[in-house]
């Protein structure tokens, strides 16, 4: 038996559109869509009834039949019982198909509620540890080198891992964004066996553990050079961490441009360069910056490599070169191994700031990665409608193609091509 | 009729893109260096270690490299174990969550669901720690005891020191176990593998979808006979990128293992150990060679994550979802 034998109801069916409705004639004039609801009253009844038999059931069990404990195990039996009891009902009126196509929704619904629920619970368990060391505003602008474990959350706080932190990724960064950048170019453009190596390279760093990550730099930098452990040597490990994520998400970007695109710059008589240059990376731009993004927020929360290579201490300490300089992560772990309260709580705290940093940055993300070109567009449309007289000129140059046409050998030529497309009206 | 000779494509060398070329190639050589100098020097570190030990680095259950006893029998078994338990517990809710992405969700949250797992994906490690450590191990623990009490017969849930008759027994042998370390990991690899999934899913096409449900397909019945062969390799692919992440994974499991060298097969009681652990637990104590064998214990995480990561490619690209993309 297969799962196609049975003929569902009309009802169920979403795309069944092709029957007659008597009702729908009366509605026509007002357009209104048809629902494409599946619910039908008895749904709801087998439901609700299997709900309550599970309920019942298990309370009897617990109460009376069996000592279990605990709510996990309560809403264990609970929900083995409805899944059940929802089969049975179910079976009462349907055939063996639609009994299957229920229970499995029921299934793929509540593993989606339950990892959802998880997620935004652990998310909002540590804010809500955290809020008791949020509202002091000595948190955010004093480092713990005078504060001991037993002083109250009105003393110390976290500006020092703050601004590690921010030091850390941003020499991360420096380091990061020109070499991906330059080597998600060089995979793209330069094909050849040894591109293909240099990913199959990157490739495989990709898995290399982030932990390693900073045994490698803590091995080489810290034992066999002699240099402290310092903020640098931390971002050197988060920069051998985040360069094989960002190289990876960058060629993946960078591939998606369409090659037409590229072709016709060529074929209007521009070098590789600047082809690259003008067309390429302008319109990989939004990914590339969500590429990098992302890689950050990965860095950024990386508390391994930091672990191995930054060193701790509780005072604010500037300079990324010398003596130790902690981050947030690290600090996190650092305070939740304390027995004290506070201390704890200070951890939740600085978990909380985390967070927030990391969730700004995704959302940055979201937003640059979410601008689809007709949303730019768009957007550029209103401006001009705005400054039309003043942004001509600034315009001409942001589109990449007209001024490529612009700088091409052929002037003339080019400008009676580019002239037919759209983009360049305003040039004219 | 003149013989016809492919034209050279070779195209006119521009100064600028000689200087162009030359630039990225550099940039590919300088990633290149680096990532070759850290396979490079783990392995001449690792070297020291390795060669000392010879095959016992694989057989031996203790930590001890100053006095020439160390292997990773332990380490790595308790690695695999973690990183086990956490599939277990992550492939049915990833693919749950992905089937529920791309074939339940209304449209109207599908887009925030999306965005929200991709998130889940970036949140630091050490909240999932935090979150294990001070939350679920508190709730978890009855349910440890009621598996071992019901499932002991069963070797892998027997805990040493605890006897379910006696009721004044204490429960602290089921705290800090492979276990919790596992659904933490579990936690940390869901969005991952999801995001992985629900992609797949979503290529799946719209033609065989509509061709199922027009036969008369129920939706799950359109999900089994479509998007799941589909995308299988997807499924299988994603796990295993999930298995390589659960296996590299270090702070949220030494938050909460306490750690052992021995194999320690019992997966609810209270010890366990992991590669990752073991490093962040020894480098700063570790001698010359005590670093040496801890490089020699990294390098085998890096092997073993490194295939893990290579077979999930193949299997993704292999797939016919994968062939595309």
């Amino acid at each position: 038996m297969t799962v196609f034998d049975t003929p569902i109801l009309a009802e169920q069916n979403q795309l069944n559109d092709a029957r007659p409705r008597p009702e729908a004639t009366t509605e026509i004039h007002h357009d209104a869509p048809r629902k494409l609801s599946i619910w039908r009253v008895s749904d709801f009844l087998s439901m609700a009834g299997a709900l309550a038999a599970a309920l019942s059931a298990t309370t009897l069990i617990f109460t009376v039949l069996a000592p279990f404990g605990g709510a996990i195990g309560f809403i264990a039996i609970a929900y083995i019982l409805f899944l059940l009891t929802y089969a049975l009902l179910v079976s009462f009126d349907e055939t063996w198909p639609v009994v299957r196509d229920r229970v499995f929704s029921v299934l793929v619904h509540s593993l989606a509620v339950i990892v959802f629920a998880t997620l935004v619970f652990i998310v909002v368990f540590s804010i809500v540890r955290g809020i008791d060391a949020l509202p002091h505003l000595n948190f955010f602008t004093e480092d713990m080198s005078l504060a001991g474990p037993l002083d109250p959350l009105t003393k110390g706080g976290i500006i020092h891992a703050i601004y590690g932190t921010l030091m850390q990724i941003s020499i991360a960064l420096v380091i990061t964004i020109p070499l991906g950048l330059t080597t998600a170019v060089f995979l793209n453009e330069v094909p050849g066996a040894f591109s293909r190596f240099v990913r199959t390279i990157v490739e495989a760093m990709t898995a290399l553990p982030s932990i390693v990550a900073g045994l490698f730099i803590y091995a080489t930098f810290i034992l066999i050079l002699g240099l402290d452990k310092s903020g640098f040597a931390a971002s050197l490990a988060i920069t051998v961490m985040m360069l094989p994520i960002m190289i990876r998400a960058s060629d993946v970007v960078l591939r998606l441009v369409p090659s037409t695109l590229k072709e016709a710059s060529i074929g209007l008589g521009a070098d590789k360069f600047n082809t690259m240059w003008k067309v390429t990376l302008p319109t990989a731009r939004s990914g590339l910056v969500t590429a990098i993004i992302l890689a950050t927020a990965r860095g950024i929360g990386e508390t391994s490599p930091v672990l191995l290579t930054s060193g701790f201490t509780a005072a604010m300490n500037f300079d990324p070169f010398h003596g130790p300089m902690v981050s947030l992560p690290l600090a996190v772990f650092q305070f939740v191994k304390s027995p004290e309260p506070s201390m704890v709580a200070r951890g939740f705290g600085t978990a909380a700031v985390l967070m927030l940093v990391v969730v700004i940055l995704f959302l940055v993300a979201r937003f640059i990665g979410g601008d689809t070109v007709a949303k730019k567009e768009a957007r550029k449309a209103q401006r001009r409608a705005v400054f039309s007289g003043l942004k001509r000129a600034s315009l001409a140059v942001a589109h990449g193609v007209t001024s490529l046409a612009d700088k091409a050998s052929q002037r003339t030529t080019s400008r009676n091509i580019a002239s037919s497309q759209p983009y360049s009206k305003e040039t004219n | 009729m003149s013989v016809d000779i492919p034209r050279k494509l070779q195209g006119a060398s521009d100064p600028v893109d000689i200087v162009y070329r030359g630039v990225a190639r550099s940039g590919g050589i300088i990633v290149l260096a680096i990532m070759l100098a850290i396979g490079v020097f783990l392995g001449a570190r690792a070297w020291q270690a390795i060669s000392q030990a010879g095959f016992s680095f694989l057989t031996t259950q203790a930590w001890e490299p100053d006095a020439g006893n160390f292997g990773i029998a332990a380490v790595l078994i308790g690695t695999i174990l973690i990183a086990t338990v956490a599939v277990c517990f992550a492939l049915p809710m990833a693919l749950g969550t992905a089937l529920y992405i791309s074939e339940y969700a209304p449209l109207k949250i599908k887009r925030t669901l999306i965005s929200l797992v991709d998130l889940m994906a970036a949140i630091p490690s050490v909240v999932y720690g935090l979150w294990g450590f001070f939350s679920l191990q508190g709730s978890i623990v009855p349910v440890a005891r009621w598996i071992s009490a019901n499932f002991g017969w069963i070797p892998i849930f027997a805990v040493d020191g605890y006897d379910p008759a006696d009721p004044l027994s204490t429960t602290t042998v089921f705290t800090s176990s492979t276990f919790i370390a596992g659904i933490v990991v579990a936690l940390m690899i869901t969005p991952i593998m999801t995001s992985i999934m629900r992609e797949v899913f979503s290529q799946a096409p719209i033609g065989e979808r509509e061709g199922a449900l027009g036969l008369g397909a129920t939706r799950w019945g359109m999900i089994r006979s479509v998007i799941l062969p589909f995308g299988v390799g997807g499924v299988i692919g994603g796990t295993m990128l999930g298995l390589g992440r659960a296996l590299g994974e270090t702070i949220a499991v030494y938050m909460i293992i306490s750690p052992v060298f021995v194999i320690q097969p019992h997966i609810l009681q209270n010890g366990a150990s992991s590669i990752s652990s073991l490093i962040a637990l020894k480098y700063g104590e570790a001698s010359s060679f005590g670093m040496s064998a801890l490089m020699a214990a990294g390098l085998t995480l890096f092997v073993v994550t490194l295939i893990v990561n290579f077979g999930a490619s193949a299997i993704v690209s292999r797939s016919r979802s994968g062939a595309s993309s």
